[in-house]
């Protein structure tokens, strides 16, 4: 039994820890929440410099060849510091789909400059408010261009290509759609976390070209969100776990009736109770890691079941910063308010909580009973 | 990452099944699995005799106590083949819940600070299971507050060197099945509470010891009052100086938090059968939204507390010591079991407040209902665990104590509510 990182994946972590250390401070990500800039460039291009953004796209197409459980190990550090980039965007989706599903010349054409950074890409699924169905999808795909619009989209301002759900007569099929291309209009929509860009997409007779078969789009789609629900996840405890750090060490520091903060029951346990959440989120993120690097049966309740627990555990980790640090915890300067939006913009990514929560337990129930032991 | 055996542990493990599959009662395998609750489930046999007697078997055989060295009767095993035995050893390990205060607190405390001459008297019978033991810590005014505690034991005043006890003790689980007991009082009430403790050992059939069952809120009696009314203890029976008791407990209670891998249940796998059972308005209840959304909750819990465990045993495997993450596994499992117990009522509607043979799955959800409360206060209260979590996790200072420098006898006793 080994439900653990390896100590060459433990290396890869503290070298990236120490490269966002100084590439990724708070500063960092608050120059993007205030600015104009829709990412940090510099960032993303050191991450690509750094063979992070290839880690598991194969040599053969530009990556690093490393493997998933390195992905997870970086996406983890990723959400510690709240890195204002493109990466779940790029690589958890777009990487991951084109690996999935995409064309030997599809492959060819993206992989090798996401992998260099040269590359952006969006996960363009979402038409309009309520839960993410079939049902739902207008925009249409003929077969060589797409119409219609896509929103709300993460990164859609200052992605290269889309992944798009459209519908194929009467059927959805997804399709890779160069944002170069004729017809596009990008629209900024303004939103709870401005760290990270979110956009409307409209396309008009834009230029398309399917992803695997038709009528195969909301299955592949399923895919690849399963397997970046994990990765996501890894962001979130990374997230988690960094939120309580800051809570615990404001509980040390302020001083209140003449004692440390820390020293009252009522935050120590409040503490100790967001320590549970993360642990449990923790746990769950592992054994999601093992079923991703191995592409094993369980991927995905595997993946439901971390992505549940670790929306759970950073939401709860970041909503209690704030209560730790009081009235403090509520001003711009202080970056607990930064924890706070991340945490509830991540809980909507890729379907929300509730939507994850119905898949884990339809996944279960089709499985069989041992599956809840 | 992976869930395979290192080729050791599964040399080990095949040795292990190879035993169990040749020596175990397989005729109680099945009342085993139905197991619950401070019950071992046995009706067709006694349960303290087949408990006794599976004990024995792995005694001789070299099974009992793997942690434990050898000449006192145990395995000398890695912590990693404790694993992989309790394991393998599965519903089998029911059996073992009478000895398990004995094996786990009294064993190791006994090691730790008795004489040579007693170690050997005393730890191969416990190895064995042929003798039991209880811990006799809690009082009626001294719960958490275990160093509060009242239980009085003073030097006769015939010469002896005895010493006379006084007081009672409460919530000890098996004193009606014990041979021994392990007992800490208060010799001097006038230094601080801490350092006025000290440590015994005695025959739980010594004159003046009386033992009561507790009726608890659930209506069963699983623990016990221990009344001691002027019972002699010879001073060769003490562990540890005297004044020293709380030291020595502290080898006991660091031991109850020593149990890896033995991963607490909630009630999920019950519950989610139930539901796989059951219909909401003529459709499946795990395809109502609603339940979804609850059993989910659940689930993250389970699997959660599941792979925490292997985490832990994972850190066994390489040669490490788990790290802390082990401390929220009764934390987590008391509460979800409470809140899962009371949802599946909820599921039941107005025929869920029925506790009969006819109750889904016999009455499980609402045995559960009734117990769970315990589980959240015994060994650790959810707020002494979220201390514990607090403090030795995450370094938080300790709370301010008020009767830190204070002689016992001057503590107030009662407080005093407003008119």
């Amino acid at each position: 039994m080994n439900l653990d990182f390896s100590d060459e994946q433990k290396q890869l972590r503290d070298q990236v820890r120490r490269f966002l250390k100084g590439n990724c401070p708070p500063a960092a990500v608050r120059a993007i929440l205030e600015g104009a800039d829709q990412y940090d460039a510099k960032l993303y291009q050191g991450l690509a410099d750094l063979g992070v953004l290839g880690a598991a796209i194969p040599e053969e197409y530009g990556g690093v060849g490393l493997g998933h459980l390195e992905l997870c190990v970086v996406a983890e550090e990723l959400g510690r510091v709240l890195a204002p980039v493109p990466v779940a965007s790029t690589v958890y989706l777009g990487a991951e789909c084109l690996m999935q599903a995409g064309s030997e010349e599809q492959k060819q054409e993206w992989l090798p400059k996401i992998s260099a950074g040269e590359a952006i890409g969006c996960w363009a699924i979402n038409e309009g408010s309520g839960r993410m169905q079939p049902s739902k999808v207008a925009l249409s795909f003929d077969g060589k261009t797409v119409s219609g619009a896509k929103a709300p989209i993460t990164d859609g301002e200052i992605a290269d290509f889309a992944i798009v759900l459209a519908k194929e007569g009467g059927e959805l099929s997804l399709c890779l759609v160069d944002l170069s291309g004729k017809g596009v209009t990008r629209e900024t929509l303004d939103s709870i976390d401005p760290t990270r860009g979110q956009a409307k997409l409209t396309f008009d007779g834009t230029p398309a070209t399917r992803i695997g078969s038709a009528g195969d789009g909301w299955h592949i789609a399923t895919q690849v969100m399963d397997r970046a629900a994990i990765l996501i996840g890894f962001e979130q405890l990374g997230g988690a776990d960094r939120a309580l750090e800051i809570g615990r060490d404001y509980a040390l520091e302020r001083m209140a009736f003449g004692r440390q903060i820390g020293s009252f029951q009522a935050i120590k346990h409040m503490l100790a109770d967001m320590y549970v959440s993360a642990t449990l989120a923790r746990s769950n993120c592992y054994y999601g890691a093992w079923a991703l690097s191995s592409s094993a049966a369980e991927l995905p309740i595997a993946a439901a079941t971390a992505r549940v627990s670790a929306t759970n555990a950073f939401q709860h980790c970041a909503k209690n910063n704030i209560q730790v640090h009081g009235g403090m915890g509520f001003t711009w300067a202080f970056d607990c308010h930064l924890y706070y939006r991340r945490s509830n913009a991540l809980a909507l990514a890729i379907g929300s909580l509730s939507t994850w929560e119905s898949l884990l337990i339809e996944r279960m129930s089709a499985g069989n009973v041992e599956a809840a032991a | 990452m992976d869930f395979n055996d290192t080729p050791q542990e599964a040399e080990f493990r095949k040795e292990v099944r190879s035993w169990l599959d040749a020596n175990a009662p397989k005729h109680l395998e099945a009342e085993l699995k139905r197991a619950s609750f401070g019950s071992n489930g046995l009706e067709s046999e006694d349960p303290i005799k087949a408990s006794k007697a599976w004990q024995k078997k792995k005694a001789e055989a070299g099974w009992a106590c793997l942690h434990w060295p050898e000449e006192y009767g145990g395995g000398a095993r890695s912590a990693m083949e404790r694993v992989i035995w309790s394991q393998e050893e599965g519903p089998y390990s029911v059996l073992s819940g009478l000895f398990t205060i004995g094996h786990g607190m009294c064993g190791p405390t006994v090691m730790e600070w008795a004489n040579e001459e007693w170690k050997e008297r005393l730890l191969p019978p416990l190895a064995s299971g042929e003798e039991v033991w209880c811990q006799l810590f809690s009082e009626p005014a001294s719960g958490s507050d275990l160093a509060g505690l009242r239980t009085k034991a003073v030097k006769a005043d015939d010469g002896s060197g005895d010493w006379i006890i006084n007081g009672q003790k409460i919530w000890t689980s098996g004193a009606q099945n014990s041979d021994w007991g392990l007992l800490i009082t208060r010799t001097d009430p006038d230094v601080p509470k801490h350092k006025g403790l000290t440590m015994f050992f005695l025959r739980m059939d010594s004159p003046g010891v009386k033992v009561v069952p507790i009726k608890q809120a659930n209506g069963a009696s699983g623990f016990n009052e221990v009344y001691f009314d002027d019972v002699r203890i010879p001073d060769d029976q003490r562990l540890g100086d005297v004044g020293n008791g709380w030291k020595v407990s502290l080898t006991t209670l660091m031991n109850e938090r020593l149990s890896i891998g033995s991963g607490m249940s909630t009630g999920f796998p019950e519950l989610f059968k139930f539901c796989m059972d059951m219909e909401i308005d003529g459709e499946a209840a795990t395809a109502n939204s609603g339940v979804r959304s609850k059993l989910a909750q659940f689930a993250v819990k389970q699997s959660g507390l599941k792979y925490t465990g292997m985490r832990a045993i994972s850190a066994l495997s390489k040669g490490e010591t788990p790290g802390p993450e082990n401390s929220i596994g009764k934390l987590v499992a008391g509460a979800t079991m409470q809140e899962l117990a009371m949802y599946a009522l909820d599921l039941q509607g107005e025929a869920g407040v029925v506790w009969d043979e006819d109750s889904p799955q016999n009455g499980r959800f609402q045995a559960m209902l009734m117990r769970s409360p315990a589980t959240r206060i015994e060994g650790g209260s959810d707020e002494i665990l979220r201390n514990i979590i607090g403090e030795r996790v995450l370094g938080l200072p300790g709370d301010i104590r008020v009767d830190k420098d204070v002689p016992f006898k001057e503590i107030p006793t009662s407080g005093k509510a407003k008119a």
